[in-house]
C-alpha cells in the first residue's frame, strides 16, 4: 500500500515538473524543428536563415531541407515566400542542381521546407553556394553562403542522358532507413533544361530490380515498380536480408519507350542506371 | 499398425502384472521383435527367439541393463540400430545424425519423441534429427507406431517413433556398473563409455556416459570421404524415488554434445550440436479398479546447433548459421481397464520456439555482412487429447479404436521475420491456428498360428517450421532454395495398412503393407519467377500443396529355425511414392533385401549376412536424384559371452562390407558413397 502511495506521489511530481518545463519553454516554433539538425546558417544584415536537415548535413543526392528565417531580435518570420538557387562553382564553370519549390512545413507556422538534389559533392576546388531569395511583406531579401555537400559511398543520384537525347537527374528519396522486408521506395526525376534549370518529369515509369552483387547477384521478389505520384516516383522495394543492394533502374517515358537502363541478365549484372543501398 | 495388442499391453502396461497374463496369451504372435510394439524395432533380432523370451526380455530389460540387449551390434550408432527396422529408412548426409524416414516419409511427417518428450531439432537443414541426441547405450527400445494408432506423441501422418531410455527399477539393494568400448577400423571410430546403476527399494539411479570419436570414413576402394568426422559426448541420468507402494517420482536429464561434425554431402559442417533435455515425472498405479496407471511428466529441452564452414577450403562465401530450439511440455497419461476394454488416454501439450539465422560475409570488405532470419523466431503451441480403446470381441477377434484431436498454433515473434515473409506473402497473419484430427480403427484376427490385422486410419498434420516459415533454406540435393508458405492448409492422410503373419515352431513369416493417400501433400514446387539466394542454387522452390500423393510400403520377413542352433532369416522390402504433377516422390526406397544365417548357442553366436538393393528405377531427377546401381554386401560377425561370478564380458567382432564394395543408396544425400570394408570390435564388461 505504502509503495502504491509513493508511486503515485512520485508520478505526480514528475508530471507537474514536466508541465512546468513546458510552460517555461521557448516559443512553440522551436518545436517545429524538433528532430532536425542544424546544418548551416545563411546571414544578411536583416535576417539569419537556419538550415536544417534530418542528419545535420547536406550530402550528395536528395536532401529534404528545412529552414527558419530569424529576425535580428530572434523572432521567427512567419509570412515569407521564398525560392532558392544552389550553385556549384567548378574550376571553369558553374551549374545548379534540381530543387523543389518551397512550402511551409506541414503544420508549421515559421518553418519552410523543400528539397534539393545535389548531383555532386563539394571538394577542395569546387564548392556549392546556396542562395535563398525571400519576400516579406512585399520586400525582397536574399542571403547566400557556401555550403558543404558531403560525398556518399553508395550511389543515390545519377545524371544520365536518355535515348531521347535529354539529360536527366534521378535521385533516391526512400528508403532512407532501409530494413529487411518491404520498403516504400521513392525517387525524384528531373529533366535538365539547361545548366541552371531543371524540371520535374511527369508520366514516366521506372522499373526496379534490386540485386545483391555480393551474393550471386540474386534479387528479391514482388517489388513494385515506380510510378509517378505527387511529384515523386513511388513503388516498393523488398530486401530479404541486410547487406549491400544494388537497385537497377530502367526508365520508360510517357509513351512507354525505354530511355535508359538495361535488363539484368547473367552477363549484365546491373543496368547502367542504378541506386545502391547498404544496411 | 501391427502388434496392437502387444504394444497395448506391453509398451504401456509393463508395470501391470494383471496385464502380463494377457501378454503371455498373445505370445503366439509372430511379429514381436524385441520391443513388443507395432513394427517393433530391432530387426537385428531374429524372430526365431521365442516370444515368451521376448516378453521376458521386454519386461526385464529395464532391470537388466545390459547393453547387448538392444542391438545385435551392441555399440552401433542409434541410426544403425533403427536401420534394422523395416518401416524406417535413414537419409544420410554424412556419418552422423541421419534423418529417420518412417514409412517412406520425411521426418516432418512423423512425431519423434524421447521418453514421450517432444523435441524440435534446431537445424534448418535437418542435420540434427531428434534421434541424434540419444545414445544407443542408454536406449531400451524404440517403439514405432505407424499411422495414427497409438499416436500418443501427437498428430502426424507417418506415425510416432518413441525412443525409450533404459532405466532401473526399485528392488533389492544393488549396484551394477559396466564399461564398454569399441573400435571401427574404417573411420577409426572409437567408442568408450560407462553405465552405473543403483537400485534400492525406495530409490534407483542410472547414470550413463559415452564418448565417440570418428575420423573420415573410407568408401569402397579406399576412397577417403572428406569432412565425415565427428565427436560426440552423451550423458544421461535418471533418478527414481518411490513415494509409496503405488506412487513414484522420476527425474531425468540428457546432455548430449557433438562437436566437429562433418557433413560430406552438404556444403557446411557443424561445429556444435548440443541438447539439454530434462524431465520430471510422477506416476501412480492401481488408482482404482478401472484406472491402472496415471503418469504425468513435465519436461523442457533446449537445442543449440551451429553450422560452420570454416573447415571447407573452398566456399563461395563464408557464412554462419546458428539455430536454437527450445521446447517445454507436459503429458498426462491414464490407462485402465473397464470390463474387457483396455483403454488409455493422454492429454499433452508443448510450446516450442525455433529460431535460426544466417550471416554471410561478403568478399568485398566494404560491404556489410548479409544477415537474415531463416526461421523467424516461430512459436509452436500445441495441445492434444488422445484416447484409445482396445476391445476383445471374441477370443480370436479384437479391435482397437483411437482418436485424437489437437490445437496447433504458430506465432512469429520477430518483427523482422514477419517483414521478411511479407515480401512473399504481403497479407499473411503472424499467428495461425489449426485443428488437427486423427482417427484409427483396427481389426485383428488371430486364428491359431495366423495373425491378421487390418487398419483404417485418418490423420492430419500442420506444416513444419521450415515448411511454414523457412526463408531461403538451401537444399543441396536438388539445389533449390526453399521458401516456407505460412498460408498452407493441413496435410491429410487416409491410410490403410494390413498384416498377415504366420508362425509355427520352426517357421515364421510376416507380410506388412500400408498405403497412404495424402491430400494437400506439402512439397517444394519450383517458382521460376523467383531468383535463388544461395550461390549454388538453381532456383527457388516454394512449399506448396499438391492435390494428392500416394505412398505404398510393403515388407516381408521370414525366418526358419532349421536346427537347434541354426536359423535363417530373410526379408524383402519395397516402397513406392508418387505425387500429382511431380511424379515419383524423392527418397523412396527401391526393392531391398537381406538374408542372414546365424548359429547361436547360449554363449556364442556367429552370423553371416547378405544384403542389398535393386537399382532405384523410380528416382526423380527434379529433386536431384540420380539412379543408383544395385549392390550387394556381405557382413560377418561373431560374439562371445563370458561369465564369472558377478561379472560378464561380451565381445563382439565383425566385418562389414567384406568385399569393400563402393556403393551408394537411394537415401544417400547427393549420392555420397557409403563406407567400404570395416572391421569392428565391441567390448562390454559388466561388473
Amino acid at each position: 500500500m505504502l509503495n502504491t502511495v509513493i508511486f503515485f506521489m512520485g508520478a505526480s511530481i514528475l508530471l507537474t515538473s514536466c508541465k512546468k518545463e513546458n510552460m517555461t519553454e521557448q516559443p512553440k516554433s522551436t518545436n517545429e524543428v524538433q528532430g532536425l539538425k542544424l546544418v548551416s546558417t545563411l546571414e544578411n544584415n536583416t535576417h539569419k536563415i537556419n538550415l536544417y536537415t534530418l542528419n545535420g548535413k547536406f550530402s550528395m543526392g536528395y536532401n529534404s531541407v528545412f529552414f527558419q528565417i530569424k529576425n535580428t531580435d530572434g523572432s521567427l518570420v512567419k509570412n515569407a515566400t521564398a525560392t532558392w538557387q544552389p550553385m556549384m562553382h567548378m574550376m571553369k564553370k558553374s551549374h545548379s542542381c534540381p530543387s523543389s519549390s518551397i512550402k511551409k512545413k506541414a503544420g508549421a507556422t515559421s518553418t519552410y521546407q523543400g528539397s534539393i538534389v545535389f548531383q555532386m559533392a563539394s571538394n577542395d576546388q569546387e564548392y556549392w553556394e546556396l542562395t535563398v531569395n525571400y519576400t516579406i511583406d512585399g520586400k525582397e531579401y536574399s542571403a547566400t553562403d557556401t555550403i558543404v555537400v558531403e560525398a556518399v559511398t553508395n550511389r543515390v543520384v545519377s545524371v544520365f542522358k536518355g535515348s531521347d537525347n535529354i539529360s536527366y537527374i534521378i535521385a533516391l528519396v526512400e528508403p532512407s532507413q532501409p530494413k529487411i522486408g518491404m520498403n516504400a521506395m521513392k525517387a525524384v526525376l528531373y529533366k535538365m533544361v539547361d545548366m541552371n534549370a531543371f524540371e520535374l518529369v511527369q508520366g514516366f515509369k521506372i522499373n526496379i530490380d534490386p540485386r545483391m552483387p555480393d551474393m550471386g547477384n540474386h534479387s528479391s521478389p514482388n517489388n513494385i515498380n515506380l510510378i509517378e505520384d505527387n511529384e515523386m516516383y513511388v513503388g516498393s522495394v523488398n530486401f530479404t536480408m541486410t547487406g549491400f543492394w544494388r537497385i537497377s533502374l530502367m526508365v520508360y517515358d510517357s509513351s512507354d519507350d525505354l530511355i535508359k537502363g538495361e535488363e539484368v541478365t547473367i552477363d549484365n549484372p546491373n543496368s547502367s542506371l542504378f541506386f545502391e543501398v547498404g544496411f | 499398425m501391427a502388434q496392437i495388442k502387444n504394444q497395448f499391453s506391453v509398451c504401456n502396461n509393463s508395470h501391470i502384472p494383471a496385464l502380463l497374463h494377457y501378454v503371455q496369451k498373445m505370445k503366439a504372435t509372430l511379429f514381436s521383435f524385441i520391443c513388443l510394439c507395432p513394427f517393433a524395432i530391432s530387426a537385428q533380432e531374429s524372430p526365431n527367439d521365442s516370444i515368451s523370451n521376448k516378453i521376458l526380455d521386454e519386461v526385464n530389460i529395464e532391470s537388466k541393463r545390459s547393453t547387448k540387449d538392444v542391438a545385435r551390434k551392441p555399440l552401433t550408432s542409434l541410426e544403425g540400430f533403427l536401420e534394422g527396422n523395416k518401416s524406417i529408412n535413414l537419409v544420410r548426409r554424412g556419418a552422423y545424425a541421419w534423418e529417420p524416414f518412417l514409412n517412406g516419409m520425411s521426418s516432418e511427417r512423423s512425431v519423434i519423441t524421447i521418453d514421450g518428450m517432444r523435441i524440435y531439432g534446431a537445424c534448418t537443414d535437418k542435420m540434427d534429427p531428434v534421434t541424434s541426441y540419444v545414445e544407443i547405450s542408454n536406449l531400451s527400445k524404440a517403439s514405432i507406431h505407424s499411422g495414427q494408432s497409438s499416436s500418443v506423441g501427437g498428430s502426424s501422418i507417418a506415425g510416432n517413433l518413441d525412443l525409450v531410455r533404459r532405466k532401473g527399477n526399485f528392488g533389492e539393494k544393488n549396484f551394477k556398473s559396466s564399461v564398454f568400448s569399441g573400435l571401427e577400423t574404417n573411420n577409426m571410430h572409437k567408442i568408450l563409455g560407462t553405465s552405473i546403476a543403483f537400485s534400492s527399494p525406495k530409490f534407483f539411479s542410472d547414470f550413463d556416459l559415452s564418448f565417440r570419436d570418428a575420423g573420415n570414413y573410407r568408401a569402397g576402394g579406399n576412397q577417403e570421404i572428406l569432412n565425415s568426422q565427428f565427436t560426440k559426448y552423451n550423458t544421461s541420468a535418471i533418478l527414481g524415488y518411490k513415494i509409496n507402494a503405488h506412487q513414484e517420482l522420476e527425474a531425468s536429464v540428457i546432455y548430449d554434445i557433438a562437436t566437429d561434425i562433418g557433413y560430406p554431402a552438404l556444403p557446411m559442417d557443424v561445429s556444435l550440436a548440443r541438447a539439454i533435455i530434462g524431465s520430471l515425472e510422477y506416476s501412480r498405479h492401481h488408482i482404482s479398479h478401472h484406472v491402472k496407471l496415471w503418469k504425468t511428466k513435465i519436461y523442457y529441452n533446449h537445442v543449440k546447433h551451429i553450422m560452420d564452414d570454416s573447415h571447407r577450403p573452398d566456399v563461395p562465401i563464408r557464412m554462419d548459421m546458428p539455430g536454437l530450439s527450445s521446447t517445454a511440455g507436459f503429458y498426462s497419461f491414464v490407462q485402465g481397464k473397464s470390463g474387457s476394454h483396455l483403454w488409455k488416454s493422454t492429454l499433452s501439450g508443448h510450446h516450442n520456439n525455433s529460431y535460426a539465422e544466417m550471416t554471410m560475409y561478403p568478399a568485398n570488405p566494404n560491404s556489410s555482412p548479409m544477415f537474415m532470419l531463416t526461421w523467424p523466431d516461430v512459436n509452436t503451441n500445441y495441445i492434444d487429447f488422445f484416447i484409445e480403446d482396445y476391445i476383445p470381441l471374441t477370443s480370436k477377434l479384437k479391435s482397437l479404436f483411437s482418436m485424437g484431436i489437437a490445437l496447433h498454433n504458430n506465432t512469429i515473434q520477430n518483427e523482422l521475420g514477419i517483414n521478411s515473409l511479407r515480401i512473399f506473402y504481403p497479407q499473411f497473419q503472424d499467428s495461425k491456428n489449426r485443428l488437427l484430427k486423427r482417427l484409427s480403427g483396427t481389426l485383428l484376427y488371430e486364428p491359431g498360428r495366423w495373425n491378421i490385422s487390418l487398419s483404417l486410419e485418418y490423420g492430419e498434420r500442420a506444416p513444419s517450421v521450415s515448411e511454414g516459415y523457412g526463408f531461403y533454406l538451401f537444399n543441396s540435393f536438388d539445389k533449390y532454395d526453399y521458401i516456407g508458405n505460412p498460408e498452407m492448409k493441413n496435410e491429410k492422410s487416409a491410410n490403410v495398412s494390413g498384416k498377415i503373419a504366420y508362425k509355427s515352431n520352426r517357421f515364421s513369416c510376416k507380410l506388412n503393407s500400408s498405403f497412404f493417400y495424402l491430400s494437400d501433400y506439402i512439397i517444394g514446387i519450383p517458382d521460376s519467377s523467383l531468383v535463388p539466394m544461395t550461390l549454388a542454387a538453381d532456383g527457388i522452390r516454394v512449399y506448396t500443396q499438391i492435390q494428392h500423393a500416394q505412398i505404398f510400403n510393403s515388407s516381408i520377413e521370414c525366418s526358419y529355425h532349421f536346427h537347434k542352433n541354426w536359423v535363417w532369416t530373410s526379408s524383402l522390402s519395397y516402397r513406392k511414392g508418387v505425387g500429382a504433377t511431380i511424379g515419383n516422390l524423392p527418397l523412396i526406397q527401391p526393392f531391398s533385401y537381406s538374408s542372414e544365417i546365424r548359429f547361436a548357442t547360449k554363449t556364442f553366436d556367429i552370423e553371416a549376412k547378405f544384403s542389398g538393393a535393386a537399382s532405384n528405377k523410380s528416382f526423380n531427377p527434379n529433386f536431384g536424384e540420380t539412379s543408383v546401381k544395385p549392390y550387394s554386401l556381405f557382413d560377418i560377425s561373431a560374439s562371445k559371452h563370458y561369465k564369472w561370478k558377478n561379472q560378464r564380458l561380451n565381445i563382439k567382432i565383425g566385418a562389414e562390407n567384406i568385399f569393400d564394395v563402393k556403393y551408394t543408396t537411394f537415401s544417400d544425400w547427393n549420392r555420397i558413397p557409403r563406407p567400404g570394408r570395416n572391421f569392428y570390435v565391441n567390448l562390454i564388461w559388466e561388473i
